[in-house]
């Protein structure tokens, strides 16, 4: 176990987490170089079905980072991401996937250090929790509408 | 999608900023290798000028459709590179930005990894770029006014500025008159000019201005719209007086009977329920505290009202909202003072002669409740000793102020400079961290006060306490290593600025973020220091970060030129990513219609489907997100664009993470899952 490399994709609103991860960039912080991001505009934007898909195109872990509330660029995005994240992590316990595999950070545009830290506790907590054991293509079969 | 799209990869070196920890030549071969790319190069800075080029004249000689740059954060480049492409003839929405520096070379050490991550990004960037749709971009015309947040100097300079240039500025001020902590100093470093000789003639150019609205005792409720377009509502409160008719003769102020602290005075004086903040107010007119007066429910005394020749004052005056629209705003909200109360030790509010650099400053002025005299505040006498103790609220990581407030080595240097000036024979100490005299003329002024007998020890004080009538202070000398304690007469805490109070509730209002240190963020800390996130706010002055006079003019100025460049342009881009719904699909079941912030969807009773107004749509993306039958499309991050980027990052060939890094070969495989 000790070789287990996650795969982590994760998701970032352009406003305040991905400026944050450039900030950690800018700042030379190092962390685990595991996460892949997507840029969105807001947290708000994600469907709960990318997340879903990420885990069964075989991520380890997806990571999903917004404003701190009351900072959202587009009001209350952040509060519809945190509801959806909320409602999925119920849903993938249902489905045999560990909650704990799919983290939400609110991370400044300030605040590099809290990005590099987020993802850097949360590439420890998948690698401890080791390989997604899900396997995709019966749970497809069964379960899933093609 | 008749056609197949052909991309450019371009890989940049960034200098060495991403070739030392990614093998970009690696990186462009294996891009070539994608699917529908076409050309794959390696440039060593892809934003100059050749690397423009190269794209330029591979979209014209290898007919490509797409680009993608592997570069840096597309929050740095984007704009560059869409203008790139653009000049070369294609749609700027077509180009694609992959972030291989701030996300990758920077964080990442391990080459190995650092390559494979960066594949893995262009992998996704690519398979983007093949399903990216053209865009295009409209133009709203810009409203010519411009809105100041705050009354100090920073505000008062960039309204001047806008207002000269001939445009509308409405400057909106909390309190009853501008002039903000300026108005509050003595003399200013290392120059000594007098702060209200220079000041005020600013203050009643604003007052005279024609093309400056002044609106005190007002602040924004909300604000919406966007760059080009600003409403905001303002909320004024009621001032109790006639501005227009009210002349500042005072003869209110003699009847009346009731007694407050003085708030410009910072409570070293009194003042009446009708007063006017400080003599040279602007506007020159009283103002009525209604928590003080006696005239107001029940009515118990209307004496200023029956002293009033001309009738100025109206007890039933209430507050008002006002509704201004802008094309762009100034935040120029400033800072407050650090309360020592919260570093105890100093002994701020249990010895009384232990005060604050601001109350000094008060104490010193000719204006000020001493007429200048500096005296002790227990028993009126002028110290024979006085202490300052530098870095209180700054530098500190207890009290949560990490950063250097940058003004106050030289105000106390200025301050112990006056008592030098003042009371000669009186001995003057400072207790300081670390001198930092960094600016224009400051070292010179710190070398004159300390040949002036003014001592400084370095060494940051443990505790204030009284002995008898006079202070100690216990402080060990760092350079001496030794223990003193230090009597006293009179001692002055060097406070720190903070970000003024309601600065983060009107930075939500206005989406603009904050630093660590909690003033408002910048776009960028370099290069664009004056702009926020929020397109169209510009930040001036100590909101931004603490700074002196000079600083906080050069930025409001900075600030005033980025808005009139604004409002000269004329026109503004409308962000074409927005919203659509594809009617064909939707159900009018309304789900989305309660989640947009901007109420910008709007239902079509007559066709049974939901519709986007463009010009209300941010492009946040919520609602698709949220439809059911996934009717609504959100350009520039469709569904299927998303889908892509997460099918290409989770092929299992070719991606560093999942096999030993490094080893494994990639192969193109296709993008479609």
């Amino acid at each position: 176990m000790a070789d287990f490399r996650p795969r982590i994709v994760g998701f970032a609103c352009n406003w305040c987490c991905y400026a944050g991860a450039d900030l950690a960039g800018t700042s030379r912080m190092k962390y685990p170089s595991n996460l892949r991001l997507i840029r969105v505009m807001c947290s708000g934007r994600i469907e709960p079905a990318f997340v879903l898909k990420a885990f069964r195109e075989g991520a380890d872990g997806v990571f999903i980072g917004g404003c701190h509330p009351g900072d959202c660029h587009y009001v209350s995005g952040n509060f519809k991401a945190l509801r959806r994240i909320g409602l999925l992590k119920g849903l993938l316990a249902g489905l045999g996937i560990e909650p704990e595999r799919l983290e939400l950070q609110w991370v400044s545009a300030s605040e590099g250090q809290r990005f590099a830290d987020a993802v850097t506790a949360f590439t420890e907590r998948v690698t401890a929790l080791g390989p997604l054991r899900f396997k995709a293509p019966a749970v497809e079969s069964e379960h899933l509408p093609a | 999608m008749s056609q197949t799209p052909r991309i450019g990869v371009y890989v940049c070196h960034c200098g060495t900023n991403i070739a030392q920890t990614v093998d970009v030549k690696a990186v462009a071969e294996y891009a070539a290798t994608l699917p529908n790319v076409v050309v794959a190069r390696d440039y060593l800075y892809m934003c100059s000028d050749p690397g423009q080029n190269l794209i330029k004249q591979d979209i014209k000689e290898q007919r490509l459709t797409r680009v993608v740059v592997a570069a840096c954060s597309p929050r740095m480049h984007e704009p560059t590179f869409r203008g790139a492409v653009f000049g070369a003839g294609m749609n700027p929405y077509l180009f694609e930005m992959c972030n291989i520096r701030e996300q990758c070379s920077w964080v990442h050490p391990d080459k190995d990894e650092g390559t494979a991550k960066a594949k893995d990004l262009i992998r996704s960037a690519a398979a983007r770029a093949s399903l990216l749709e053209e865009l295009k971009e409209r133009y709203a015309d810009v409203t010519k006014a411009v809105m100041v947040i705050g009354g100090g100097i920073a505000g008062i300079q960039a309204a001047l500025d806008v207002a000269e240039a001939g445009y509308k500025v409405y400057l909106v001020e909390r309190d009853a008159s501008i002039g903000g902590h300026m108005a509050q100093l003595d003399k200013t470093f290392p120059t000594l000019d007098c702060s209200a000789c220079i000041l005020t003639p600013r203050m009643v150019d604003v007052s005279r201005h024609p093309n400056i609205e002044l609106l005190t005792l007002t602040e924004p409720e909300e604000v919406s719209g966007s760059v080009g377009n600003f409403k905001v509502k303002l909320r004024q409160r009621a001032r109790f007086v006639d501005l227009k008719e009210c002349t500042a003769c005072g003869d209110c102020v003699k009847v009346c009977p009731q007694m407050h602290a003085d708030e410009f005075n910072l409570g070293l004086s009194t003042r009446r329920a009708i007063f006017q903040p400080f003599p040279q107010a602007v506007p020159a007119c009283f103002v009525l505290n209604q928590a003080d007066c006696l005239g107001r429910l029940p009515r118990a005394c209307e004496k200023c009202r029956e002293a009033c020749e001309k009738k100025c004052i109206n007890y039933d005056d209430e507050d008002r909202d006002i509704e201004v629209e802008v094309g762009a705003i100034v935040v120029a909200t400033g800072m407050d003072v650090f309360d020592p109360a919260r570093s105890p030790e100093f002994g701020y509010g249990r010895h009384v002669d232990v005060i604050t650099s601001l109350e000094f400053e008060r104490l010193v002025s000719a204006g000020g409740p001493t007429g200048g005299k500096i005296v002790r505040l227990s028993d009126g006498k002028p110290p024979r000793d006085v202490v300052f103790i530098h870095c209180v609220g700054s530098r500190d990581k207890a009290i949560g102020n990490e950063y250097c407030s940058r003004v106050c080595c030289m105000f106390i240097i200025k301050q112990a400079h006056l008592v030098k000036d003042k009371l000669p024979g009186c001995n003057v100490t400072s207790y300081y961290m670390d001198i930092r005299a960094y600016g224009k003329g400051f070292e010179e002024f710190y070398d004159r006060v300390r040949s002036e007998g003014v001592l400084f020890k370095r060494g940051k004080p443990s505790e204030v306490f009284r002995k008898k009538d006079r202070l100690v202070v216990r402080v060990e000398d760092t350079l001496l290593g030794r223990i003193i304690e230090h009597e006293t007469d009179l001692v002055v805490l060097g406070v720190g600025l903070e970000p003024s109070a309601g600065q983060k509730e009107l930075a939500q209002k206005l989406k603009l973020s904050l630093s660590s240190d909690r003033f408002l963020l910048e776009a960028h800390p370099k290069l664009r220091p004056v702009e926020t996130n929020a397109e169209g706010v510009f930040l001036a002055g100590c909101c931004q970060g603490p700074k002196d006079i000079p600083d906080t003019v050069a930025q409001a100025k900075g600030a005033a030129g980025s808005a009139i460049a604004l409002l000269n342009k004329g026109k503004v881009r409308i962000e074409p990513i927005v919203a659509e719904v594809t009617e064909e699909a939707c159900s009018g079941c309304h789900v989305c219609e309660s989640l947009c912030p901007y109420s910008a969807l709007v239902f079509d009773t007559a066709r049974g489907v939901m519709t986007v107004n463009q010009a209300l749509c941010k492009g946040c993306g919520v609602c698709p997100s949220a439809c059911p039958s996934g009717a609504i499309v959100m350009r520039h991050f469709t569904t299927r664009q998303v889908e892509a980027q997460l099918d290409a990052l989770l092929e299992k060939k070719g991606s560093g993470v999942d096999t030993e890094p490094g080893t494994r070969t990639p192969e193109p495989v296709s993008s479609e899952a």
